[in-house]
């Protein structure tokens, strides 16, 4: 009996894994090819230094669709929402620091 | 958990047999094992980040200080078929993520279909990428001795591109000779990234013969979810190189 029992929480517990539907799945998917006609319309107008921040600001936004939906992190646990959030915020810290330094010297500019 | 008070009295023997097939010793739960394969995966997603991260870093430097040879050198390439590629390499991703939910729903013959589609959506962005490299080869934008700068001192040249761009001035010959970084990291960043295509490719249709003998509809999903985790980085990497590439330099 005790063995039974036992099975029987494992199985819920594994059942407790939340699975996504495929309605999120295509609404994610449909949204995601609009992002791209919308970034590939925007290219097109020239808003002279807004083009780099709208075309990067939708790969973001597509990116995020992309990490909560499709990868499940919206649906998983502290431990890996919180690996993505610091690997996220490490990667932007060490392109953000080289960057400043590159962009604010003259050197280089041969 | 109840079954952890029998591991702690140290009958482990006997508790094995009530854990799932799949389940390692190691581990006092499934659950506890596949939260901890997870994390395993989002750490070696993380390196690939930082690896990416530096060829990220070099294009925005050099972008910086050559701006006018990356706004040329980036009109050689074909916003069509890299808006095709972004729409193949989603829907891959779409495909990949219905395949992990028919292996938690144990479906194995839809499981089957969605690693074939992703397969196949796979090797058609590699056709695509081939059919824009054979162009660069063609007009020896690659990198290196046979490298050309003919298109970038006289944009005239080169009729089919300047048609689009009519409003690309020749550049002066120090600045042509810049575009070459462009397409070294054209080739680098788009090179490493179809490297792992390929290695997806490979690992899917291992996957898929795996999966026709039922391996990933048990209820136990781990291998089909990581490799989900690992083909939607290789698509995010993409959401980046298509506008860093194709697009910015537009208008």
């Amino acid at each position: 009996m005790q063995h039974d029992k036992d099975f029987e929480s494992i199985e819920e517990h594994e059942h407790h894994h939340h699975v996504v539907p495929p309605r999120i799945y295509i609404t994610v998917l449909l949204t995601l090819l609009v992002f791209t006609a919308a970034t590939v319309g925007a290219s097109y107008i020239d808003l002279g230094p807004l083009n780099p921040v709208i075309a990067l600001a939708i790969a973001a936004t597509k990116m995020i669709l992309v990490v909560l939906f499709f990868m499940h992190v919206k649906y998983s646990t502290k431990l890996t929402k919180l690996t993505v959030a610091a690997g996220l915020f490490t990667f932007l810290i060490l392109v953000g620091m080289t960057l400043s330094d590159y962009w604010t010297r003259a050197w280089g500019r041969w | 958990m109840s079954d952890s008070q029998v591991v702690v009295h140290g009958a482990a023997e006997g508790a094995h047999h009530e854990h799932l097939p799949y389940q390692r010793h190691h581990f006092e739960t499934y659950a506890q094992q596949s939260d901890a394969t997870n994390f395993a995966m989002w750490l070696f997603l993380l390196t690939e980040v930082m690896f990416f991260g530096g060829l990220f870093t070099a294009y925005l430097i050099y972008r910086n200080w050559y701006y006018p040879a990356f706004v040329e050198a980036s009109h050689q390439l074909d916003i069509f078929w890299g808006t095709a590629n972004t729409a193949v390499l989603i829907t891959s991703s779409f495909t990949m993520a219905m395949g992990v939910w028919c292996a938690e729903m144990k479906k194995q013959g839809a499981l089957v279909l969605c690693l074939v589609l992703t397969f196949i959506l796979g090797l058609a962005f590699l056709g695509i990428k081939t059919i824009e490299y054979s162009e660069k080869i063609e007009k020896h934008h690659v990198p290196g001795f046979h490298y050309s700068v003919q298109s970038f001192l006289n944009p005239a040249s080169d009729p089919e591109v300047h048609k689009k761009n009519p409003e690309d001035k020749p550049l002066p010959y120090d600045m042509a000779r810049h575009t070459e970084i462009y397409f070294f990291l054209y080739f680098a960043m788009t090179g490493m990234h179809a490297l792992h295509m390929i290695i997806g490719i490979v690992l899917l249709g291992f996957m898929i013969i795996r999966a026709r003998a039922g391996a990933y509809t048990t209820g136990h999903v781990t291998y089909v979810e990581n490799f989900g985790l690992y083909w939607h980085f290789v698509d995010i990497i993409w959401i980046y190189l298509f506008p860093l590439l194709y697009l910015i330099s537009r208008h």
